[in-house]
């Protein structure tokens, strides 16, 4: 039997790019687009997965691809829509994507182009090929995975950063991606490169929204490269609706002496898919991993790590929390590779959730390959209920029930979310978490 | 102020207190003593409103009020502390944020302004000063990584930020050193008022020689089966609680 599907979306994506290919003029020859036209003959050759496939077991794509999407919704979304969003007001190098397309009207860029060059995909095509040459998708896996090779093909828009060596960027990048589906199911594939160079350092956000009521399906791949030394926070916001479809990979390569840090929340989704691959590709590495998820409703949660030890002497910790309630479900599976040379790596990987519905579930499944024997790895899953006894003792102080709960809940979370360190967007989250826990 | 008429519980389905009969007037200070599994933390739990407990008989009347209808929350609004045999460790909550917490929502309920964040540190501030807790405790999670004297610390600072009518201490000297136990007796003392009265309940006498009972009564297999001045805690100290249960099965 196959492992694949054939059905709507993958024939309309076919003929989708045969259409924009024929559109493309002579950007057909660049480099970039021979990279796309591979990586369609690889999602040609892959299909969408199934839950046979043993990456996609607890989460089934079937109700995503019977559909159909716009992948070019023209949205009216503007600085009136802005205000409406519950952080209009960022600071820092703001960028928005509305339904995948930049918008240069919303979007301000504050940080001087010394410290940070930052172009939309599209200019960086024409106007810094040598980069996109160097360095676009030569991370994420399109062999193997089929949203990746999808994202690849379809790679037109979304962020190219380029940190020169040296430079600190003192205001954070926020990446807002808007998918108005107020009129129709909307769709977007954003593709971004950040390369932070040697002794670099920069604080990043990406903050995915929908609108509107329509079917939305997010397919986003951002490659991150941490070359020597050099210090990145990256942090990943989802709020968007029960009927959005968002599937992310955040591919990351770190070179020596080099810190990453991630979080990753999300606060709202119909049906949500993270992968996180670190290759940890130098020694005395250091890589966080943190993740916050609270479905409820028929919300789907899935979180998939991946941190690849390829030398030694590096560190890696990740810590992944949930709250689950109503009919939701959620998923860790956390990989970590120590491969054959990674001497003295250490690598830790805790998942905690708080289950709060008999019929919400949990699939936790840590995975570790492990082919040295001078490491130190660990990892532990719990799943439990909220401490009957802490709620008593916070009545017995007068605090009412709905209260205590949330109040415990939020503490629970409070170890993830203070990692956060762009300040706008950790009160943001704050908020929207309280409201969601108090639900 | 409280009034406990014929109190029957049982958890599980096992009967604990089996008709308990007291009456607490504002000021005075009871001591609840008697042999392990008589029923002594039981009632204090009742009376806190734990869930567990299935009151399955007799009534309790506070400050003219049922108590046994109010819900734990409404119980600490109406005046009642229960300062706990095991304090519960919160992480990610600290102390400051719980009890500012509490303390508002008590405001709350009684339809008082909450107090802002000066206002509380300063009040904070005065208080801790009565068990001598230190700041620094106050800023980390609720009783997480706290000694088993700073437990019960916290219980008492907690005690004289909410200010009860009615205070329990349930078994407060358990896992104390004889330094802890004084710091915490003390405190209980400065909290002392004519209008507040204190439920002391304890296996032992010598918390008893800090905090001095007006009265002290005998718990034994769900009842009071002897009530008296604190002459009788000394006693008890003296001869153990055996003649008790002699007394007892004599009848």
């Amino acid at each position: 039997m196959s492992n694949t599907l054939n059905n709507d979306l993958k024939q309309q994506l076919v003929a989708d790019f045969q259409a924009t290919e024929s559109r493309l003029n002579g950007e057909a020859k660049t480099e970039v687009h021979q990279k796309r036209r591979e990586a369609m003959q690889r999602f040609e050759a892959l299909g969408f997965p199934t839950i046979k496939h043993e990456e996609w077991k607890y989460s089934n794509v079937n109700n995503l691809v019977k559909q159909t999407f716009d992948f070019n919704v023209k949205s009216d979304f503007g600085a009136n829509d802005v205000e409406t969003l519950e952080i209009p007001n960022l600071q820092g190098n703001v960028l928005y994507f509305v339904n995948g397309k930049y918008n240069a009207e919303l979007s301000s860029i504050v940080s001087p182009e010394s410290q940070l060059q930052i172009l939309n995909f599209g200019r960086a095509v024409k106007e810094n090929p040598e980069l996109l040459a160097t360095y676009f998708a030569h991370y994420a896996n399109y062999q193997d995975d089929a949203f990746t090779a999808l994202n690849t093909a379809f790679a037109h828009d979304g962020v190219v950063v380029h940190v020169p060596a040296g430079k600190i960027v003192e205001e954070p990048i926020i990446l807002r991606f808007i998918t108005d589906a107020r009129t129709v199911n909307a769709a977007s594939q954003p593709r971004n490169l950040i390369v932070v160079g040697k002794n670099a350092e920069v604080k990043m956000a990406e903050a995915f929204r929908t609108l509107g009521d329509n079917g939305s399906f997010t397919n986003v791949v951002t490659e991150i490269v941490v070359e020597e030394n050099a210090n990145v926070q990256y942090y990943k916001v989802q709020n968007e609706t029960e009927k959005a479809y968002h599937i992310g990979t955040t591919q990351v390569i770190q070179k020596d002496k080099s810190h990453f840090y991630a979080v990753t929340v999300t606060v709202n989704g119909g049906f949500v898919r993270n992968n996180l691959n670190i290759v940890l590709d130098g020694q005395h590495c250091e890589s966080f991993m943190y993740g916050l998820y609270f479905p409820n409703g028929k919300q789907h949660v899935d979180n998939h790590t991946l941190v690849d030890h390829a030398k030694p002497n590096s560190y890696s910790n990740e810590l992944y929390k949930g709250i689950l309630k109503d009919k939701s479900t959620g998923v860790f599976n956390g990989k970590i590779f120590v491969r054959e040379y990674a001497s003295k790596t250490n690598a830790y990987q805790s998942c905690r959730n708080v289950v709060l519905s008999d019929e919400a579930s949990m699939n936790t499944k840590p995975q570790l390959e492990i082919y040295n024997d001078d490491v130190k790895c660990s990892h532990g899953t719990t799943t439990g209920k909220l401490n009957d006894e802490a709620i008593f003792y916070m009545r017995s102080r007068g605090i009412p029930q709905a209260e205590a709960v949330t109040l415990l809940m939020y503490a629970f979370c409070e170890d993830v979310i203070s990692q956060i360190k762009i300040e706008s967007i950790r009160e943001y989250l704050s908020g929207l978490i309280v409201e969601k826990l108090a639900q | 102020m409280l009034t406990i008429t014929d109190l029957k519980a049982s958890v599980d389905d096992k009967a604990i207190l089996k008709g308990i009969n007291l009456e607490i007037k504002p000021g005075e200070v009871h001591a609840i003593m008697g042999p392990n599994g008589s029923g002594k933390s039981t009632l204090a739990s009742v009376l806190a409103g734990r869930e567990e407990y299935e009151v399955t008989g007799g009534s309790v009347e506070f400050d003219g009020q049922d108590l046994l209808e109010m819900s734990p929350e409404e119980r600490a609004a109406a005046g009642i502390f229960l300062a706990f045999q095991y304090p519960v460790e919160i992480p990610g909550v600290t102390t400051i944020n719980f009890l500012k917490t509490a303390l508002n929502e008590i405001r709350k309920s009684r339809g008082e302004a909450p107090l802002d964040a000066a206002q509380f540190l300063k009040l904070m501030r005065e208080k801790a000063k009565i068990v001598n807790i230190d700041d620094a405790l106050l800023k980390r999670s609720l009783n997480e990584g706290f000694s088993g004297g700073e437990k019960k610390r916290n219980e008492i600072f907690q005690m004289a930020m909410l200010e009860p009518k009615l205070a329990i201490l349930d078994e407060t000297d358990s896992g104390l050193d004889i330094d802890a136990l004084r710091i915490v007796a003390e405190g209980v003392n400065k909290l002392r008022s004519p209008e507040r009265a204190v439920i002391v309940v304890t296996h032992y006498q010598r918390l008893l020689d800090y905090i001095v009972p007006d009265y002290v009564h005998v718990l034994y297999k769900g009842r009071i089966v002897k009530s008296g001045s604190k002459e009788l805690a000394f006693e008890l100290e003296e001869k153990g609680y055996d003649w008790i249960k002699a007394e007892v099965a004599a009848l």
